[in-house]
């Protein structure tokens, strides 16, 4: 016994902790610099979002070591139960959700606190698809068991499409790197790509050329083999799935999607810039980041943060006050302490001797390294404005809660490995 | 352990490379490129201009003519507004209910959370009561301005107005001047802007997105102070001016009065005047379209901008060039039958009197037309009369040393040439050649085509007072504090007359006050130095004209006066050139032996016929839309306050605006 407890402190990944406090601490101090309140100057007063801040990071921390001294079985166990009530809770907020800011996402839990079940459904999807693939004889280069895990997946998206909270959404799309290195095809990621590329083009120029342009490559290439059939029929295929993209690109784009996502993508794009309207979020916040230089100008003395010309500053746009207070150093430091830490949690899923826990692992990773890329690259106009939270640095306790339960559960299963789960 | 191990450097890889785009792209915005950076400082910097107090202008001996009035806005910031009573307030304010809820949708209207002007422009007196009670209502604020101010209300055409900038002046300005700025747009103010105007000082201010104000930038470091206007010491002396502003009252014409031993201009009317003050404040505007219209137009200034035949006054110049030129001697005389026959001209004297011999003192003494003539027509046939061009050339310059002709530089805009003909002026009419002495004779009388300004004819009594010298007049005495004057003021411009030449002159002069057609206004106690003048007017009555300088020995004033359409010199302008010059140089004024006095001039009314009046000066002399551009100019109110981010609430009904204002204790 005392020598399994030694063992247990012994086998937790102390640097990932680092690293969580770390990226905790930041937050909340940024979270102060974002929405000081000369009123209540004190980074603990509970009045101020910071105060708020800080007791949702000590919930986390006790949330952490809780999980920490659970029995990995009960967690595997329990696997699809969590799963089951998620997609429960996710149905009721569409039902009883309060509405904010266009999404109806969150649950009133009483005493001022919400409760956002997308941000935990991203917990019980991977937990659940861990324990599916990691199942005898299931291999998700098999259809069937691809349709499963796509299903797996694709439910709770389904239901946070409803609400319809598009960022949420699109967190799901980074399970195709767990799926990826449990076998499926590198096509799925290389065509995914394609998709992404060729989404961007039709977008920017007109639809003919684009398909111009793709069938004289087609066709260059089929001359270069036209001795391997395969190729060629290939490519023809593939070119009739092109042409066929390029045109419901445009249809999607003008049909399907919303106005406001439309004139996001057309600004990303620099198809529009309507910097007093649409655009203006947009560029307060590079402007944000862009004045913050190479040191930053101090903690506390961002004017951009400082005077709300940043919207959402503590929330999605929290990055801002990171880059105008400090600067390109501050980060380097913290996208160093992202990559890091997707590192160092593909290297725990690596080590794993349960395919769960390595499934897992990758679940985690993948989700952090989404929310990263997409919310930076959002604040620098790499990607269009979707709201999703910067992990653990981002303000609000569901967010903050949810991710730490997402990493812990991968530690603790971690600090089993030697053990069979 | 499975086969696809190797995948995981692929996801790693893939993970790696997405963060280098967004580190490169960080690094881009961050160090790279600079422009977001300045657009940060631009979000957050509210530029504020501190205006200096306008210099103050003072007369010569430092009492003032124009100083700065503080007044104070009320200012409202409309969000800030507590529940207050209305009428208690409209009643300090001095405003209606009605005028109350038209500023208060006016100024949510501008922007809730900015301060706006709730009322302008509040005298140090209304101030007073409101400013004790100000803090009873939150949201109200006050700031001082400064107005310009005329204490005695004096010399209006030479102090100007300052009015705001067009947008010339903005482009001339090189960037100086913003709109709702104030620049001198005439007199003293215009010439002096640049002194008077000080130094602008600017005051950084931070503001968040919605255009608060969040305190200093950079704790004030590129804060500037205001550097207040230097003051300007005139050389006008109030008490003469006053007494000329008085006796010119219901006259048309202007007073010049000049130190000859320095230049500098101690009396400067121009009749009609006008209350500057009317040009400042809330009802400039107005007050300035009712002036334009006025058929006598104060805006003329006349002392340099009206041009007159200088009459008599000019008698003595041909025969001081003559001296010069040797033609003729001191002792020269002339038999006056009453005329003066220049070829088939004839040239009478006053009134047809025969003089008989006369002497050059006693030509001047009695205004004989005939011995100046006869000098006249000497100077241009002496050389023959082929050479009548060449002579009449070189009289001509002699003439304009004495500042005829010519502008004299005045120290404030506006001046007149007047006018000395030129030989081109008589080919014109009279082909080359085709002229004569005879043709041109009225020149030697002062008539004909000359014409002078007040300030020129002034001028001529300054050098001869001074024995064939002047100073450029001038009106603006010392600069600043340290009483800077300008060197073009310390020379002395030499006529080329020998002084000696002018004793019969000033005998002449004297004795035309001692008991010639001046001897009414002889001032006790002191010689003055006079000649009268009746300046002939084709469009009506003549006008009056007296020059004249005093005392004989040391001359301390010398002066030029003229009432329009009042016939001799000797009834109206000689009387009035003698109170000033006694007002002058004994500080009062004393009985006279002939009774004349100065009320009796004071409120005696010489204004000519206004449509006749109308007929010849108005359409020469006010610009079509000028009265029209300074209704508007009245109209058009500044914005004051800051301009800021306020996109809100622009499309907002002015009833719905009413419906934010907060409910008074009086509605219930």
């Amino acid at each position: 016994m005392i020598n399994n407890q030694r063992s247990f402190f012994f086998n937790v990944d102390w640097v990932t902790v680092f690293i969580f406090l770390a990226l905790c601490t930041i937050g909340w101090f940024n979270i102060h610099a974002a929405v000081f309140d000369e009123r209540y100057p004190s980074i603990i007063d509970a009045h101020t979002n910071y105060g708020k801040q800080f007791t949702f990071i000590v919930v986390s921390v006790i949330v952490g070591g809780v999980i920490l001294l659970l029995e990995s079985r009960f967690i595997t166990a329990l696997a699809p139960a969590f799963y089951i009530i998620t997609l429960l809770l996710l149905a009721i907020v569409l039902v009883v959700g309060r509405n904010v800011g266009g999404n109806q996402a969150w649950i009133n839990i009483g005493g001022g606190f919400r409760l956002q079940p997308s941000e935990f459904a991203k917990f019980s999807t991977c937990l659940l698809l861990a324990r599916y693939l990691s199942g005898p004889n299931i291999r998700v280069t098999e259809p069937k068991a691809f349709a499963i895990a796509a299903a797996i997946i694709g439910l709770p998206m389904f239901l946070i499409m409803m609400q319809p909270d598009m960022g949420s959404t699109l967190v799901f799309l980074s399970m195709v790197f767990v799926l990826y290195r449990e076998g499926l095809s590198p096509y799925f990621l290389i065509i995914g790509a394609l998709f992404i590329a060729l989404f961007v083009t039709s977008i920017l120029f007109p639809p003919l050329l684009v398909i111009g342009v793709i069938v004289v490559i087609t066709l260059a290439v089929i001359g270069l083999l036209r001795r391997n059939k395969k190729v060629v029929y290939t490519m023809l295929t593939g070119l009739a799935i092109c042409v066929v993209f390029v045109f419901s690109v445009k249809f999607i784009y003008n049909n399907v999607l919303k106005p406001h996502q439309k004139v996001r993508i057309d600004i990303i794009l620099g198809i529009k810039s309507d910097l007093r309207g649409k655009g203006y979020n947009l560029n307060q916040s590079k402007i944000a980041i862009g004045s913050g230089k190479m040191w930053g100008k101090g903690y506390l003395k961002g004017t951009q943060t400082k005077y709300s010309f940043v919207p959402e500053q503590s929330t999605d746009f929290i990055f801002c006050t990171v880059g105008e207070e400090w600067g390109f150093a501050g980060s380097l430091t913290v996208i160093g302490l992202y990559l890091f830490l997707v590192l160092r949690l593909i290297l725990i899923a690596e080590r794993q001797r349960s395919p769960f826990s390595r499934i897992y692992g990758y679940g985690v990773a993948s989700v952090i390294f989404f929310h990263v890329m997409i919310n930076i690259g959002m604040t620098i106009g790499l990607v269009p404005v979707i709201g999703i939270p910067l992990p653990f640095i981002s303000y609000g306790g569901s967010s903050l809660l949810s991710f730490t339960i997402l990493l812990f559960v991968l530690l603790k299963l971690d600090s089993n490995r030697m053990g069979i789960v | 352990m499975n086969s696809f191990f190797e995948r995981r450097y692929i996801i790693a890889g893939i993970f790696i490379t997405i963060i280098i785009i967004l580190l490169a792209r960080l690094f881009y915005i961050q160090i790279v490129d600079p422009k977001y950076a300045i657009y940060a400082g631009k979000n957050v910097l509210r530029q504020t201009i501190v205006y200096p107090a306008r210099g103050p202008i003072l007369d010569r001996n430092g009492k003032i003519l124009v100083q700065n009035e503080p007044f104070y806005d009320i200012m409202i910031a409309p969000r800030e507004v507590k529940p207050f009573d209305t009428v208690e307030f409209c009643k300090l304010l001095g405003i209606d209910r009605d005028g109350f809820n038209k500023r208060w949708i006016k100024a949510w209207k501008y922007s809730p959370v900015l301060k706006s002007v709730f009322e302008k422009q509040l005298t140090a007196q209304t101030y007073a009561s409101v400013s004790e009670r100000l803090s009873e209502f939150p949201g109200f604020s006050a700031i001082t301005r400064y107005l310009r101010n005329y204490p005695d209300s004096v010399a209006a055409q030479f102090l100007g107005y300052i009015g705001e900038v067009q947008d010339n002046d903005i482009k001339r300005s090189n960037g100086y001047y913003h709109p709702g700025d104030f620049i001198g747009v005439t007199g003293v103010e215009k010439s002096y802007e640049n002194v008077l105007r000080g130094q602008r000082g600017v005051n950084n201010q931070m503001v968040d997105s919605r255009g608060t104000l969040k305190g200093k930038f950079a704790n004030g470091l590129y804060d500037t102070a205001a550097v207040p206007g230097q003051r300007l010491t005139s050389s006008l002396e109030l008490n003469i001016q006053k007494l000329g502003e008085r006796l010119m009252q219901n006259k048309v014409g202007s007073i010049v009065a000049i130190e000859p031993s320095t230049g500098e201009i101690l009396c400067y009317v121009s009749s009609p005047t006008y209350n500057p003050n009317l040009m400042v404040g809330r009802e400039r505007g107005n007050n300035a379209a009712k002036m334009y219209a006025d058929v006598y137009n104060p805006f003329f200034i006349r002392p340099v901008q009206a041009k007159y035949p200088p009459g008599s006054s000019f008698k003595p110049l041909s025969a001081l060039i003559a001296l010069q030129e040797g033609i003729i001697t001191p002792q020269t005389t002339y038999y006056c039958p009453g005329y003066y026959q220049a070829g088939n001209r004839r040239v009478k004297c006053n009134n047809g009197e025969a003089h008989g011999l006369v002497n050059m003192s006693s030509a001047v003494a009695e205004s004989c037309n005939g011995y100046f003539s006869m000098v006249f027509q000497k100077i241009i046939d002496h050389n023959g009369i082929k050479q009548t061009e060449a002579s009449y050339t070189n009289w001509r310059n002699n003439v304009k040393k004495f500042g005829l002709g010519n502008r004299l530089d005045l120290d404030v805009p506006g001046e007149s040439r007047g006018n000395v003909p030129t030989p081109l002026y008589y080919d014109n009419i009279y082909r080359k050649g085709g002229w004569r002495s005879s043709t041109i004779i009225p020149l030697a009388i002062g008539q004909g085509e000359l014409l002078a300004t007040p300030l020129q004819m002034a001028n001529l009594e300054c050098t001869i007072a001074n024995h064939g010298y002047y100073y450029k007049p001038h009106l603006v005495k010392a600069i600043g504090v340290q009483n800077v004057i300008k060197k073009e003021y310390t020379v002395r411009n030499y006529v080329g007359i020998d002084s000696g030449y002018f004793e019969p002159v000033i005998n002449g002069m004297q004795a035309v006050v001692e008991h010639g057609t001046g001897n009414h206004s002889k001032i006790p106690g002191i010689i003055m130095c006079g000649k009268t003048g009746t300046a002939q007017n084709p469009g009506g009555e003549a006008h009056s004209v007296f020059v004249a300088f005093a005392p004989r020995e040391n001359p301390k004033i010398a002066i030029a006066v003229v009432v329009e359409n009042s016939g001799e010199g000797a009834h109206w302008a000689a009387p009035i050139a003698s109170f000033i010059v006694e007002k002058y140089l004994k500080g009062s004024i004393s009985q006279r032996e002939s009774g004349i006095t100065v009320e009796y001039f004071a409120n005696a009314n010489r204004l000519p016929d206004s449509a006749l009046y109308y007929s010849r000066f108005r359409k020469k002399v006010l610009p079509k839309d000028t009265a029209k551009k300074l209704k508007a100019d009245s109209l058009k109110k500044p914005v004051k306050g800051l301009k800021g981010a306020s996109r809100q609430n622009k499309k907002d009904s002015s009833t719905r605006l009413l419906a934010v204002l907060p409910k008074g204790k009086d509605d219930k």
